[in-house]
């Protein structure tokens, strides 16, 4: 029998810890909030019997809860309370979950480092003088930091998949569809998917497993089976072939971070595993791609918070129009307020079909790049998650190319629909490095039973030179 | 120089649907301001939209009924722009790949007849919220009440000429959707909404010349009158040498007038782009087999049926189609007088029995009372004048039978030969020197003596038997 109300005390505890070490990875969470949950899942028999009974989930402050605020990281949405749950939320509050509360990320999503929350920063537990990456850094650093052993994230161009690598845990983003993405605050709607984080595989694949499947409230979920409960490590890869994309190994790419994936693939090939080097000629078209289709769409979900129907309104001023810019100017902090700008230029009369148009067609292109390797008998490939390890606070805030470039491995999967994964394959000088999985559409399977198997054959905390 | 206008019509429609285009809120009219609200139709945080499968049925009805082709796949767009009673910044709507495109439809022309105007487009959307500006001093109110009601855009091609027939246009359009039951079409309550296109040009040219959009009209004659004083205005810029400049032009119904909106109100770029929360409308063509069956006799095929089963001229067997309740009425009631009997059914309906109709649309005596008092008519019971007097009667009280009214009213003749034979000896008895005179040649005198007899039985009697009864005693 579950004891929830030792669950909940527990992670209390264990966040009250992590927050007090100053990571400050959540934006609102109270043990009496999650003490009230234990009280309410203990009254639920189907609860009690959840394949989450017990576990405690942190959320993403963009997927909409109706126990904590939902602010997205935006003044904008300062103290807004969201009058009905995210499906996932749902889904996982079923299964017997406690949602832990929610966590600090980048303004609505915008950003690689949480930098761009409006509340401050997460800080990486590993090495506090670190970015946790973005734009899910908090519940990538709640995991990190033992508060949870599980999380919900949200990806529309690798904010799960980089801070996971920059933290030390598992992050898997699913097959576009996968999971519903009612209730998750729309920043890059075609893009846009949630994801999980885990202290191992097994913990991210579970609260996956727990969530995934069709909602007839998201209309681009998809109708299939949902995902099953990850099954034991596999002690071989006998079988399976991994390709390599030689894009992703570009000259000049970081020292630890070659090393590691290089030992990553040898132990693969150890586990009886076939490497094949592959490529994938569009991906160098990814991030300016990226850059237009998300900032697009992101100018258009962002247009609802105007002030008229929820959150803080300037009504200080002579008319409407004068109220939508002053609201507006003042609730979205300077990235947000670019990639609006950015997205209502690519769709403007005149600018469309070079840019927005050609994007979509480029985007055709990167999906094609993966269709062709997965239909040559490549059952997953392997790259690293980023080019670097966890950067400094500030080093890239003043430059939002060299911010926009730490995704570059990341986004590829995000505009081709694939689903991916990170997970820990070894250090440099401390800080974590990741590698990256990625699967044919629909093949989470293939691409956490091998992450399963490399996280059983690999000493991840070991230094890798 | 003659000119004449191109005028093209953008018509919005509300579809009757229960719940509203992307959410269960109910769609009904005139409930308390922001009680059909939800996180989606508010536009939350979040909140996702889900097509209402009711409202593309009935799309897809309207775009068969107006001839359209209906695309296996469209998809739906935003349209950017912001205003307080548009929750999510964007409207969805379709831009590039609409649900439906070229259709037609048959209007009569006041000035020209018979003609087709073809249907460019036909696509789904939804609508706003509505603000009103006059119910708090200094502020807006916004009711989301309407906020994701689904529409239809009907856009027309430029192939209209006149006011006039912008008019017979949209009487057509309207008698069209409300025989396939897709919408009540009722501008007051603005589930039917008009945008004109219009244009000028030398009589009989065929180039097409810079247009201004007309909007804010309210009723049909509402677009007749905004049009006419576009046209009007255009003109008269023209002549004197103007460049017509496009843009939109607003009527204001009081003065009759229409004034240039401000221009900064009209800049719009409205950055379409598909709507990438909703999949593609995928539609089978089974499915639209299905659908195209489904739908009942329209208008145009009516009229000419009613012409050739019964008899009728094109513009009778258009009274009796009005709505599609009248027709069938019509053809109810013109089985029940029996075979060959559709113009003497015409008559009724289109004389007596549509003047019952407290809107044009429906009439609201049953066919069989009113054949009951077609037969009293026909065995001479009551006067065809009388006949009036009961169907209004009945139509008040449809409870009693036409007899009876027609008993209550005093209004049965008297056709017993026998009791008008006793007042026709008696009248005779009484103007001995008028049949004096009659017998001698003053024929005239038949008139007074038929009076004298009608005054006898008190307005009772038959006039045709009291006619016959005179003739034979004269002769005696």
């Amino acid at each position: 029998m579950t004891d929830f109300r030792a669950a909940a005390k527990g992670a209390a505890a264990r966040i009250a810890a992590c927050e007090g070490k100053g990571t400050h990875a959540f934006l609102a969470w109270s043990e009496a909030a999650l003490l009230e949950q234990a009280d309410a899942l203990a009254a639920s028999p189907a609860a009690a019997a959840g394949a989450l009974a017990g576990e405690v989930v942190a959320v993403k402050d963009v997927i909409a809860d109706a126990t904590f605020t939902t602010t997205c990281g935006s003044k904008i949405l300062e103290g807004w309370r969201s009058p009905f749950e995210a499906t996932a939320v749902r889904r996982l509050r079923e299964a017997g979950a406690i949602v832990a509360g929610k966590t600090a990320c980048d303004e609505f999503a915008m950003g690689s480092s949480t930098e761009w929350c409006a509340y401050g920063p997460a800080r990486n537990p590993v090495e506090p003088s670190r970015v946790p990456g973005g734009s899910s850094g908090g519940s990538a650093a709640a995991v990190a930091a033992g508060a949870v052993t599980m999380a919900l994230g949200s990806e529309t161009g690798g904010s799960v998949r980089q801070p996971a690598a920059f933290c030390g845990v598992v992050g898997i983003k699913p097959t576009y569809g996968r999971v519903s993405r009612y209730g998750l605050v729309g920043f890059g709607s075609s893009l846009d998917q949630i994801g999980t984080f885990g202290k191992d595989v097994a913990s991210a694949a579970r609260l996956l497993a727990a969530i995934s499947g069709r909602d007839d409230r998201d209309g681009t979920t998809l109708d299939r089976i949902p995902l099953g409960e990850p099954g034991p490590a596999a002690a071989s890869l006998a079988g399976t072939v991994i390709g390599v994309p030689r894009e992703y190994f570009p000259e000049g790419l970081h020292a630890g971070v070659h090393e590691a994936t290089r030992r990553a693939l040898e132990r693969m090939k150890e586990l009886g595993a076939e490497v094949r080097g592959v490529s994938l000629p569009h991906t160098k078209y990814a991030v300016p791609t990226y850059y237009i289709v998300a900032p697009a769409e992101a100018s258009s979900n962002l247009a609802r918070y105007d002030g008229v129907r929820y959150g803080p309104r300037d009504g200080g001023v002579a008319d409407v129009r004068a109220m939508f810019r002053s609201t507006r100017g003042r609730g979205f902090g300077p990235e947000v307020r670019r990639r609006i700008l950015l997205g209502t230029y690519v769709l403007s009369a005149g600018y469309y079909d070079a840019y927005y148009r050609k994007a979509q067609r480029v985007r055709e292109l990167i999906r094609a790049d993966f269709a062709r390797v997965f239909g040559a008998g490549v059952h997953a490939l392997f790259t690293p998650t980023t080019p670097t390890p966890a950067f400094k606070f500030g080093e890239n805030v003043a430059d939002p190319l060299a911010m926009y470039l730490s995704d570059i491995f990341v986004c590829t999967a995000n505009l081709a629909w694939v689903p991916a994964l990170s997970l820990p394959i070894g250090r440099d000088a401390g800080l974590p490095i990741g590698g990256q999985l990625i699967g044919p559409m629909e093949g989470e399977g293939t691409i956490i039973r091998v992450a399963q198997a490399l996280e059983q054959a690999l000493d991840a905390a070991a230094e890798v030179r | 120089m003659t000119w004449e206008a191109v005028v093209g019509l953008e018509v919005h429609v509300q579809l009757l649907t229960r719940t509203k285009m992307f959410c269960g809120c109910s769609s009904r009219f005139g409930d308390p301001p922001n009680t059909n609200v939800c996180p989606v139709c508010l536009g939350l945080p979040g909140a996702l939209p889900a097509p209402n499968e009711q409202a593309v049925r009935l799309a897809v009805r309207a775009a068969l009924a107006l001839g359209c082709t209906v695309h296996a796949r469209s998809i739906f767009a935003r349209k950017n722009y912001f205003y307080p009673d548009l929750p999510k910044g964007y409207q969805i709507s379709q831009f590039e790949e609409p649900l439906a495109t070229g259709g037609a439809l048959e209007i009569v022309s006041p000035e020209r007849g018979p003609l087709t105007v073809r249907i460019k487009r036909l696509h789904l959307e939804e609508d706003a919220g509505k603000s009103f500006h006059d119910r708090v001093p200094g502020k807006t109110a916004v009711d989301f009440n309407r906020s994701g009601v689904p529409l239809v855009e009907i856009v027309s091609e430029p192939d209209l000429r006149s006011p006039a027939e912008a008019r017979a246009y949209l009487t057509a359009l309207k008698q069209v959707l409300k025989y396939v039951e897709v919408s009540d079409c009722n501008m007051e309550e603005g589930s039917l909404r008009v945008d004109a296109n219009l244009s000028i040009r030398p009589a009989g040219s065929s180039e097409l010349r810079t247009r201004t959009e007309v909007k804010n009209m309210n009723s049909f004659s509402g677009v007749e009158r905004a049009l006419t004083a576009e046209r009007a205005r255009q003109i008269a810029a023209t002549e004197r040498g103007e460049k017509i400049e496009q843009r939109t032009m607003l009527f204001d119904a009081g003065s009759g007038e229409v004034r240039p909106m401000r221009s900064k109100e009209e800049s719009h770029d409205y950055r379409y782009f598909p709507e990438p929360d909703i999949p593609p409308l995928v539609l089978s063509e089974a499915w639209r087999a299905k659908e195209a069956q489904a739908l009942p006799e329209l208008p145009a095929a009516k009229r000419e049926r009613f012409e050739r089963s019964f008899g009728l001229a094109a513009a009778e067997s258009a009274v009796v189609t009005a709505t599609a309740a009248i027709a069938d009425y019509f053809e109810g009631f013109a089985a029940k007088l029996g075979a060959n009997a559709g113009k003497e059914a015409w008559n009724w309906v289109a004389n007596d029995l549509l003047s019952l109709s407290p809107d044009g649309e429906t009439i609201p005596l049953p066919a069989d009372l009113a054949a009951e008092v077609v037969e009293l008519v026909r065995s001479a019971k009551v006067s065809r004048q009388a006949a009036k007097r009961v169907l209004a009667e009945l139509g008040a009280a449809p409870a009693d039978t036409a007899l009876a009214v027609a008993q209550r009213l005093g209004l049965l003749q008297v056709s017993d030969t026998g009791a008008i034979e006793g007042w026709v000896w008696q009248t005779l008895d009484a103007h001995g020197a008028e049949v004096a005179r009659y017998k001698s040649g003053e024929t005239k005198l038949m008139g007074f003596l038929v009076g004298q007899v009608m005054k006898r039985s008190a307005g009772q009697a038959d006039p045709k038997v009291v006619n016959a009864a005179l003739q034979k005693a004269l002769k005696d």
